[in-house]
């Protein structure tokens, strides 16, 4: 049984792994000098004065296109696997009669799904894990740097590190087998299983994962040096402070009044002091006026009792939320599993 | 002897449609068993019954002594060759050949190897480069290997040409000698089950219109011809299958063991072309049902 299903498998398994391992290839040739250049700059700015923001910012942006593309490859590879390995895994078969010829041999149906499930599962972990090893081993110098903009702890960058692509891989293979098995059809399969995997990876992020521990909220105070931006927008005023921890991520960033309740609008004994001059054309003026400016507005928000709420998920939390997604999307790809067998049986 | 086929009011619901009701077999091991039936008679639906590709809806089924496809000294026991005779046609025929012997422990690979040569197929061909007749000697050549102790082979001659239908049939009966197989094999077509089968079930419309050795029903029916008379006046032992009139001339096909004394009819044999096509005619009754003495009237 596993001589047939490796011989039914090992044209995708090739495609697959074929492409993974030359992504591999290009990416062991260009990492180490990724991780050169960037030590030699981190090395350079140190000794020139210990202010590296210029040269990480530079260079984070220097090589975002390629980070963002190995990214997506990550992103993608699960749902790849579920429609061309998951969906005709079974399908096929149904398709072209030959599951009557294979459940005709001495050869259970059980025992048939199991080994077919077992071996293009292993192979799916393992095309899985190589690609998220790869990807995040290049992009490592990169992930220390990319915390103002795609910090590794939030989406999308989440989903493409660590061990949580296995789970993502698993879980949409066993989602290609499951649609195949009720609607028997491979092309429907594949369109339903992408359909449900992309559901499921926007709804986790928004909806779950916020929730997988309990996110941490400060309450700070809105001070000079904090304050990252003021932004006024047809009307509406809203303060930007500085994350507490820039690797972090940010669930929500709001200006509350004394009482702790979110304000949306600040009232006009703060806009009369904070309101610029009449904006230019583009309706979004940054506050950045005549000296002396920024501080009356400081003190108006402070009289007003007005401070930033920040609730966020923290990067030290990272692997703890890695372990439990993958345990996640790990335990939804056996429930899935175990539907198949319970269907196999009945199916006729 | 364990029967070859036993079942006990047998049937299978598709939704609203019985594609297979009250069917009761009781098929000996030993024989070759000929299905016959109209497109959609249920020919497919048993024969899948019979090797756990499908459960039943209602009633028993017992093939071998066991429970179909209940596990794999079940499943070694009995072979199918299914509809269309499936292959993977990305295999070669070695491949194929590997396939039986890595799913089959009782597999014999000098019998699938000698066959394949004899046949003249090339090991390294696809079987999706196959004729639909080396597709289906492949198929066999499967079910054979298996050494099964029954093989089930549905419709397996329906696509191919009159040449390749005929050397098939040949094929399976040799193995079937050697063997000591037991084989029940389906066809639409009376005419290629004539040569080979020695039992025979007749399936019409989801039922069992006539089951029984090929030799004793062929002697148990008769076509009388003779002046016009109404069928409901013959004697009790004599079942009415068919009964068509002109206007001063009866003819009709009847069952009985007992002889046919009456001297206005002339009686002739039936072969088993005519004697299917009475029953599967749309005013024969059913075998089992009492005989309405006023439906055979036209």
């Amino acid at each position: 049984m596993i001589w047939l299903t490796w011989r039914q498998f090992r044209t995708q398994a090739l495609v697959v792994f074929g492409a993974l391992v030359a992504l591999a290839a290009v990416l062991a040739s260009t990492g180490p000098g990724l991780a050169h250049r960037y030590a030699d700059g981190v090395a350079a700015c140190t000794t020139g004065g210990g202010d590296c923001s210029f040269f990480t910012e530079a260079f984070f942006i220097s090589h975002r296109n390629t980070f963002v593309i190995l990214a997506l490859v990550v992103l993608f590879l699960p749902a790849v696997i579920g429609l061309f390995w998951g969906a005709p895994l079974v399908t096929r078969e149904l398709e072209t009669g030959t599951y009557r010829l294979v459940w005709s041999q001495t050869v259970s149906r059980d025992r048939w799904l199991a080994v077919k499930l077992g071996l293009v599962g292993l192979a799916t972990a393992a095309a899985a894990g190589l690609a998220s090893v790869a990807v995040s081993w290049w992009s490592s110098p990169l992930d220390k740097i990319s915390g103002g903009q795609l910090p590794r702890m939030a989406p999308p960058i989440f989903e493409t590190r660590g061990i949580v692509p296995i789970g993502y891989a698993a879980f949409a293979l066993a989602l290609g087998v499951t649609a195949g098995l009720l609607v028997r059809r491979t092309v429907p399969a594949m369109a339903i299983a992408l359909a449900a995997f992309i559901a499921v990876q926007i709804a986790v992020p928004l909806w779950v994962r916020p929730h997988l521990m309990s996110p941490v909220r400060v309450v700070t105070p809105i001070t000079a040096a904090n304050i990252d931006g003021f932004d006024i927008n047809n009307g509406l005023i809203s303060v930007n402070v500085k994350p507490l921890d820039s690797e972090a991520w940010s669930l929500h960033s709001r200006t509350v009044d004394a009482a702790g309740h979110p304000v949306t609008s600040l009232p006009t004994e703060v806009t009369s002091v904070c309101t610029p001059p009449p904006p230019g054309p583009g309706g979004v003026t940054k506050v950045q006026r005549a000296p002396g400016f920024r501080e009356a507005c400081l003190a108006a928000i402070s009289r007003a009792g007005y401070q930033q709420e920040q609730v966020y998920q923290p990067a030290s939390r990272f692997w703890a939320f890695q372990w439990i997604e993958t345990g996640l999307f790990g335990g939804l790809a056996l429930g899935l599993a175990g539907f198949c067998f319970w269907r196999i049986r009945r199916l006729s | 002897m364990t029967a070859a086929l036993r079942t006990q009011d047998l049937g299978k619901r598709y939704r609203q449609r019985w594609a297979l009701a009250d069917c009761t077999l009781d098929i000996p091991a030993g024989r070759i068993v000929g299905l016959v039936g109209r497109n959609g008679a249920g020919k497919t639906t048993l024969l899948n019954l019979a090797v756990g590709q499908l459960a039943p809806t209602t009633g028993t089924i017992e093939v071998l002594g066991g429970q179909p496809a209940s596990g794999p000294a079940q499943l070694a026991k009995v072979g199918y060759v299914a509809q269309d005779t499936p292959t993977y046609s990305g295999l070669t025929v070695a491949e194929h050949l590997t396939l039986g012997a890595r799913l089959n422990p009782g597999w014999d690979g000098a019998l699938a190897r000698d066959r394949i040569g004899r046949l003249r197929l090339d090991p390294r061909q696809r079987a999706g480069k196959l004729s639909g007749g080396q597709k289906a000697q492949l198929a066999l050549t499967l079910g054979i290997a298996k050494r099964p102790e029954l093989l089930i082979l549905d419709e397996p001659v329906a696509s191919l040409d009159p040449v390749a239908r005929r050397e098939f049939l040949q094929i399976l009966m040799e193995a079937a000698a050697e063997q000591e197989l037991s084989v029940i094999l389906s066809s639409h077509l009376v005419a290629d089950l004539e040569r080979v089968c020695d039992y025979l079930i007749v399936l019409d419309a989801a039922r069992v219109r006539l089951v029984g050795p090929i030799d004793e029903l062929l002697a148990s029916h008769h076509r009388l011809t003779g002046p016009r008379r109404d069928p409901a006046t013959l004697p009790a032992d004599q079942q009415v299958i068919t009964a068509s009139h002109t206007d001063r001339q009866t003819t009709l096909v009847v069952r009985t063991d007992a002889p046919i004394l009456d001297p206005a009819w002339t009686v002739t044999g039936v072969g088993l072309e005519d004697l299917v096509l009475a029953y599967l005619s749309d005013q024969a009754d059913p075998v089992d049902t009492p005989r309405p003495t006023l439906a055979v009237q036209r």
